[in-house]
């Protein structure tokens, strides 16, 4: 059984069709990419799954069950930190915690064991505009972490930062995965980041956004700075840009 | 860097008499905190008036000069000191109440859409009334005691605040609100957590302004018509061609205003810690 399951997924906005027989999926603990140009609608194919919009057609399956157009099941993180600014780092990452009625003091115990795996540690008590732009968007992983751990939706999480510092959060993202243990659907647009991260890719087209070729990555792990300029690497990159 | 390093020349420059050496140094304090280019104007220009006055020999009734300002303060200070306790606790009686009917209001307008598409004309249209006008219309209806007046530093304090409020809880950012409701917050919560918080800054501009109006609001309705307050005061001086007490009184409601504004101000910043580290960023 698939972790995660989206099939035959239409949508229109209006006239306008953006989602054309979609299906996709990840196995437990996979981080799968979807590669596309930007605005070809993979923001709406993740509000899709994480049930805040109804297809027009087609299913999201999770562990089996039906979770179409039913929110709550999924976190899902953007590309902006949405971190409140009138908020601590720990008091925001509670969030969902606070919101499903936990009590604070509690809360602030349960998030406060991942803030060094998340590289947050000593900054528990900062205000967002403290931190850089890197450690505000581990900030808002580790906060949607906490909303729902098993399967996390990533909206070009870290398509805001500098080159330098993105490269750093990817290899830092793929050690933090191997611990947290949790399936990931990736929206980027960036080929390296999608080869670097992911067991499978899936390519999508322009609007109306379909699936144009999946793209297994058979480059073992652990993956390293190296990974970029290996030969493995090149290749499939050579041939995700024949498609594109 | 620059400031103090150009304020050291001009030390080196004056010439080293005493009483200069101490306004230097006044100066020089004040400008570490950045208030040394106000104090000078201000000096100046209170300087150019005691000189016009002075030198060209106009009667105090028509324009005192800033030192017998002073001194009418301080000569009837306990009898101004009696009428400000009264003009202050009809501003800070109108303005609390102000506070709470606009939060309400705005609250109730912001999570009913059709109730503020009803009331938000009438809002505006209110506003464009003359407050002298209908401040007499009080006085008859409500006699010479305080509740006329604080009635006027309603009126006056409350657009401001129900305006800066409601479009502090509009102004929410839309994506923290999806955010919000994808994990499943309710009303309430979204209310508690991001609309209010983030309202604060939008709510605070509107009560600045407010609290320094609250004085004045207050002082119109005195004007108008009332036993005791500086409103009445200072139209019982100028009736009496006791100008400096008039300006005594303007003297001392500009300090009220300023001093309301400044509480607020504090007040703000007590409440919003984080608004400090978001200053520094924009520097």
């Amino acid at each position: 059984m698939k972790k995660i399951e989206v099939t035959g997924i239409s949508s229109r906005y209006e006239d306008l069709k953006v989602l054309e027989d979609i299906s996709l999926y990840a196995e437990e603990r996979e981080l799968v990419s979807i590669l596309g140009p930007s605005g070809c609608g993979k923001s709406t194919l993740f509000n899709i799954i994480s049930g805040l919009i109804k297809p027009d057609a087609g299913r999201v399956l999770i562990d089996g069950q039906e979770y179409t157009g039913k929110p709550g099941r999924v976190s899902y993180m953007h590309q902006k930190d949405l971190l409140f600014p009138w908020r601590t780092i720990i008091d925001n990452v509670i969030l969902p915690l606070v919101i499903r009625g936990e009590a604070i003091e509690k809360a602030r115990e349960a998030a406060d064991k991942y803030f060094p795996v998340f590289g947050l540690d000593g900054f528990q008590e900062r205000y967002p505009s403290q931190l850089s732009g890197g450690m505000r968007q581990r900030a808002a992983l580790l906060r949607a972490y906490m909303f729902k751990s098993d399967i996390m939706l990533l909206d070009e999480p870290f398509g805001g930062l500098d080159a330098i510092t993105r490269r750093k959060m990817q290899q830092w993202l793929l050690q933090v995965i191997e611990k947290l243990g949790s399936t990931i659907l990736f929206i980027t647009h960036d080929i390296d980041e999608a080869i670097f991260l992911s067991d499978r890719i899936f390519l999508f087209t322009e609007r109306p956004a379909s699936v144009r070729r999946v793209f297994p990555v058979n480059i073992e792990r652990p993956r390293g700075s190296k990974t970029f300029t290996s030969e493995q690497f090149n290749r499939l990159k050579e041939s995700i840009l024949e498609y594109l | 860097m620059k400031r103090s390093a150009s304020t050291g020349d001009k030390e080196r420059l004056k010439p080293r008499l005493g009483a200069g050496l101490w306004i230097n140094r006044l100066v020089n304090a004040w400008n570490n905190r950045g208030l040394g280019p106000q104090l000078v104007a201000g000096l100046i220009l209170t300087a150019l008036w005691e000189a016009g006055v002075r030198l060209g020999g106009v009667p105090t009734f028509i324009l005192p000069a800033p030192s017998q300002v002073v001194v009418s303060l301080v000569k009837n200070f306990p009898v101004i000191a009696d009428h400000t306790r009264i003009t202050l606790y009809e501003a800070m009686t109108g303005f609390v109440i102000a506070v709470l009917l606009s939060f309400v209001l705005a609250f109730i307008m912001d999570s009913v859409p059709v109730i503020k598409k009803a009331l938000y004309p009438v809002l505006v249209i209110s506003q464009t009334i003359p407050i002298i006008t209908i401040a007499p219309l009080f006085v008859i209806w409500f006699g010479y005691g305080l509740l006329p007046k604080v009635i006027v530093v309603m009126l006056v304090c409350f657009f401001p605040m129900v305006v800066s409020f409601m479009a502090g809880l509009q102004g929410v950012d839309g994506e923290m609100y999806d955010l919000l409701k994808s994990m499943g917050a309710s009303r309430m919560q979204i209310f508690r957590l991001l609309k209010l918080p983030g309202a604060l800054p939008s709510l605070f501009s509107g009560m600045k302004i407010s609290a320094a109006y609250s004085i004045m609001g207050a002082v119109i309705g005195e004007w108008l018509g009332a036993r005791a307050g500086l409103g009445e005061f200072m139209r019982r001086s100028m009736h009496s061609f006791a100008v400096d007490k008039t300006f005594a009184a303007i003297i001392v409601i500009t300090v009220l205003s300023l001093a309301v504004f400044e509480i607020i101000k504090l007040l703000e910043g007590w409440l919003m810690p984080w608004a400090k580290f978001s200053a520094r960023e924009e520097q």
